[in-house]
């Protein structure tokens, strides 16, 4: 299978701080370097909890936000980081909050259009045809076209995101957190709805979560943030499963499943480390139960692993 | 639009303002057509008429020019002054504060800074700066005052943008391949416009004054030309012998200014769309009761019971029933879970029980809330107040919107315990500290003068956790208190909650849409579907053979970790809204097995021991279930 999507080298730092003249005087690596391909028609899940950087990320892969370093390739062409319009073709994102992302002053007519009419230059009949035909895939009624977004329900309204980001007609689709604001009844119809419209349009997903289940639920391999830095990297069915680096364990073993006794897998405060002040060597060591002295001077890398995963741990944990 | 003409014309004060300006407006129109003397003809002879006089209604001036006509062109005059100075200030204005707001960076602080420097001056100085350079005249005058108020416009403009600017939907519009000039003028103008509406307004009046004001000071309109300003200016040296000649533009002036600022008020509150919602409403202090039928008798079930409680929103002709008749009851140490999506009623019901839904516009309509067997709906105020936080406490999903931004979290601790006891300084720090500990901040003597921001989400939750339990409360209510969490604080707020618990002997309440949390933490469960109760049993029970299918279906729908990639279940349709319930099952229409028998008339909740499912055709009987 050929690659839809490669980051090379992709990091984000965001300058903090002014001093009089205007100039950054501190700077916080949102992103480290990350270098990750994501197969044609494959759902790439990528986990992480709030201030990892997920968001970041994301926003770079669709041109809204330009990486301080690395590059972005598509189907083995670079991206234009100046033209948005070709991002728009090619990449397109769907938001967390569906309501927010439809502006409350358009109707969905005019959102829809937008895309048809700005990146592939269609003419009415011809737009009307393709909304249409969208509105089919994605189980909406096509009155709905002449309301306004604060009439419909989350649900909805995540549908009409997805329908936008259709419209584009772009291969790649980056979902950052798609059912995280909506109720768990409504959630598994909009998953559903994605897997459908993924074989449907022969599609290549990279989904953003920071739950578990859902992500593990919907994705081939899934990467697992923490303090901007991939730390494992592995088939879906494996990486929770059987988890070698020990923030992926703590994830696991901190997820509510029905049927475990209620434990906190981590007695100590766990708060992220400093982005102004990093720790010099690996982010979790500071959390970590096996911690030694290297793990705190050296930044470990991704590895293979013999379960086919790769983990950036000096000492990646066992089978279990 | 006609919601908008309605809520205008709610506002008396406003439409009496309407009507004054529209009256004033017509005069002006029709003053060409008019049978006027001549405003500029001088009739020296028959200078300083009195009112009322022969061929002069409203008199004449020093210069014996008929006042009445005057009035009505130098008012036409006024008006076109005022208003072209508010829309070339309200253009310009709000077009630099978009530009400023949309770009940010250096172009804001450019623009912004030069927009300072203008609001530095007194406008009064800046506008006769202004007049003097351009020499005098109403057109310069105009200019000045247009001048003088864009920074107004600029910098409020300029905040809402901001706002607009990093909104979702304008990212989207990027993504859609529009244009930054497309996006300023179809995404972010139109949701501008209502503001600068609002500033037009509201300073209309105040330019048409300052327009008036240099007139007066001769530097706007020249004589002859009549305007307000320029007549009030002529009349100041006869202010004493012939008052008339101050009084007639004096008090056009008057009823023009309070007519556009009547006006301008109305249309502000009718617009801003946080007056809109009620924002100047101020909720009551204890939610309203209006019980339509007596208390029900006492069961004496547990700590705290719900029985039958009913709590309403009345939004104008709408009633919602978000709890319909709620029944639940919690035992001393014992974690009682309500799970239920968005909208089943589950906060409402929390809420109800200390009165703590805002009215308007909830209104409790029916039920009791026991507390040790004592009826709290419709207790008075102060006895409700007291058992707040003494008896029943609470904690919220979002701590950061919970603890006030600008006070310590120690201080805010030591109020919690001072309102309903009388602490001293340093016993008020030590009860504080020994608080935090109790919910395992690290390192708690320190954090008590931590300000919320400077905390992490989970720490916050910890700091609301303790705020619940400053007064040893008997009952705490938690309402989606990890939703907002990530997972691995999760873990260590709900190991905090079970101590607490077992240490303490809390009962719990714990509201939440988790199925997971509910396995962990509940000893019972009640499941809530369009404000009531479906299903309620032992959380084990209910998880290892749910009765109502919407409990089944649901549990299904949640992907659970450990089961690998696939296809989700899921339950077609949405979830009732609750003004317009079905007659029967609130479900039926979502339900596979629905027959025809579950549309008609109310469905009982049925019990059996621990256990109860209001469903005609339950996934296992309840009675296989007992045996």
């Amino acid at each position: 299978m050929s690659d839809a999507l490669t980051l090379d080298n992709l990091s984000k730092t965001f300058p903090v701080g002014k001093s009089l003249f205007g100039a950054a005087t501190a700077s916080v690596k949102a992103v480290h370097p990350i270098t990750l391909s994501v197969r044609k028609n494959e759902t790439l899940g990528i986990v992480g909890e709030s201030g990892c950087g997920k968001s970041t990320l994301a926003r770079m892969l669709v041109g809204l936000l330009p990486p301080s370093t690395g590059s972005i390739q598509i189907e083995g062409a670079a991206l234009n980081n100046a033209d948005p319009a070709d991002f728009g073709k090619r990449i397109q994102y769907v938001f967390q909050d569906p309501i927010s992302s439809l502006n409350p002053r358009k109707t969905i007519r005019q959102i829809m259009e937008a895309p048809l009419k700005q990146l592939h230059g269609m003419v009415k009949p011809e737009r009307d045809k393709r909304i249409a035909e969208i509105f089919a895939s994605v189980n909406l009624r096509e009155e709905f076209l002449e309301r306004y977004p604060h009439e419909f329900s989350g649900g909805q309204a995540q549908r009409i995101g997805i329908a936008r980001a259709l419209a584009a007609k772009a291969r790649i689709l980056i979902l950052d957190e798609p059912v995280s604001a909506l109720d768990v009844s409504v959630q598994a119809q909009v998953l559903n709805l994605l897997a459908d419209l993924k074989k449907e349009f022969d599609l290549t997903y990279l989904f953003i979560s920071h739950d578990l289940a859902v992500v593990e639920a919907v994705s081939d391999r899934i990467a697992v943030l923490y303090f901007g830095s991939v730390v494992e990297l592995g088939p879906a069915e494996v990486v929770f499963a059987n988890p070698r680096h020990p923030y992926t364990k703590l994830l696991a073993d901190s997820a509510p499943v029905v049927g475990r006794p209620l434990t906190a897998p981590e007695a100590k405060g766990t708060e992220l480390p400093n982005p102004l002040d990093p720790p010099p060597g690996c982010a979790f060591a500071a959390r970590c139960p096996h911690a030694t002295d290297q793990c705190r001077t050296q930044i470990p890398v991704l590895e293979d692993t013999e379960s086919g995963t790769q983990v950036a741990c000096f000492y990646p944990l066992a089978d279990t | 639009m006609m919601a908008f003409l309605t809520l205008l014309a709610r506002n008396r004060l406003a439409m009496a303002g309407g009507i004054v300006l529209s009256l004033v407006i017509l005069l002006v129109l029709l003053t060409p057509i008019l049978p006027l003397a001549d405003p500029d003809v001088t009739d020296t002879g028959n200078r300083f008429k009195p009112p009322f006089s022969e061929g002069a209604l409203l008199g004449t001036d020093h210069l014996g020019r008929d006042l009445l006509s005057r009035l009505l062109w130098g008012t036409q005059l006024s008006l076109a002054v005022g208003f072209s100075a508010a829309i070339i200030a309200a253009t310009l204005g709000a077009a630099i504060g978009i530009i400023a707001g949309f770009y940010g960076g250096r172009t804001d602080n450019i623009i912004m800074r030069g927009v300072d420097m203008l609001m530095a001056f007194p406008y009064i100085l800046l506008a006769l700066a202004i007049v003097a350079a351009l020499g005098p005249g109403l057109f310069n005058a105009l200019i000045a005052v247009a001048a003088v108020n864009v920074p107004f416009f600029a910098r409020n403009i300029r905040g809402i943008t901001v706002g607009i600017a990093h909104k979702e939907f304008v990212d989207a519009a990027r993504l859609a391949g529009m244009s930054n000039a497309r996006i300023i003028l179809t995404e972010v103008l139109p949701n501008v416009i209502p503001v600068i509406i609002i500033a037009m307004s509201t300073t209309i009046g105040w330019m048409i004054l300052e327009t008036a004001g240099l007139s007066f000071l001769g530097l706007g309109s020249q004589p002859p030309q009549a305007d307000l300003g320029s007549m009030l200016g002529e009349a100041r040296s006869a202010l004493i012998t012939n008052p008339h000649t101050s009084i007639v533009p004096g008090v056009m002036i008057l009823i023009i200014v309070m007519s556009i600022n009547l006006l301008g008020d109305g249309v502000r509150d009718a617009l801003d769309p946080r007056l809109k919602s009620g924002a100047l409403s101020r909720p009551m202090a204890a939610t309203m009761v209006k019980r339509e039928a007596p208390a029900p008798t006492s069961e004496g079930k547990g700590l705290l019971e719900a029985q039958e409680l009913q709590t309403q929103f009345h939004v104008k002709d709408r009633v919602y029933r978000a709890a319909g008749g709620v029944s639940l009851h919690v035992e001393k140490g014992e974690c009682l879970g309500i799970i239920g999506e968005s909208g089943s009623g589950k906060s409402v019901t929390a809420l109800s029980v200390m009165g703590l839904v805002a009215s308007p516009p909830g209104v409790i309509t029916g039920g009791a809330v026991r507390y040790e067997g004592k009826d709290l709906i419709g207790v008075p105020y102060k006895q409700l107040r007291d058992m707040r936080g003494r008896n029943v406490a609470y904690i919220f999903q979002d701590p950061l919107a919970t603890l006030h931004p600008l006070y310590r979290v120690g201080d805010q601790l030591i109020e919690a315990i001072r309102s309903h006891r009388p602490i001293g300084k340093e016993e008020g720090r030590a009860k504080a500290i020994e608080l935090l500990e109790a919910v395992r901040i690290p390192n708690a003597a320190k954090r008590i003068t931590d300000y919320p921001h400077e905390m992490s989400g989970g720490m916050r939750q910890r700091v609301g956790i303790a705020m619940a339990l400053a007064n040893d409360p008997d009952v705490i209510i938690a309402d989606e208190p990890t939703t907002a969490l990530d997972v691995t604080v999760q873990a260590q707020i709900l190991a905090l909650l079970d101590d607490l618990r077992k240490s303490r002997g809390l009962a719990i309440v714990f509201i939440t849409h988790d199925f997971g949390v509910v396995a962990q933490l509940c000893d019972r469960v009640a499941v809530m579907y369009a404000g009531r109760i479906v299903e309620e049993g032992q959380t084990a029970d209910i998880l290892d053979n749910p009765r109502h299918p919407y409990t089944a279906r649901l549990m299904a729908c949640v992907p659970e970790l450990g089961e690998g990639k696939r296809r989700l279940e899921a339950i077609p349709g949405l979830p009732p809204v609750v003004d317009k319930l079905p007659a029967g099952c609130a479900f039926a229409d979502r339900c596979d097995k629905v027959q025809d028998a579950c549309r008609q008339g109310d469905i009982p909740l049925e019990r059996n021991g621990a256990r109860a499912v209001r469903c005609l055709f339950p996934e296992t009987p309840l009675k296989e279930a007992a045996e």
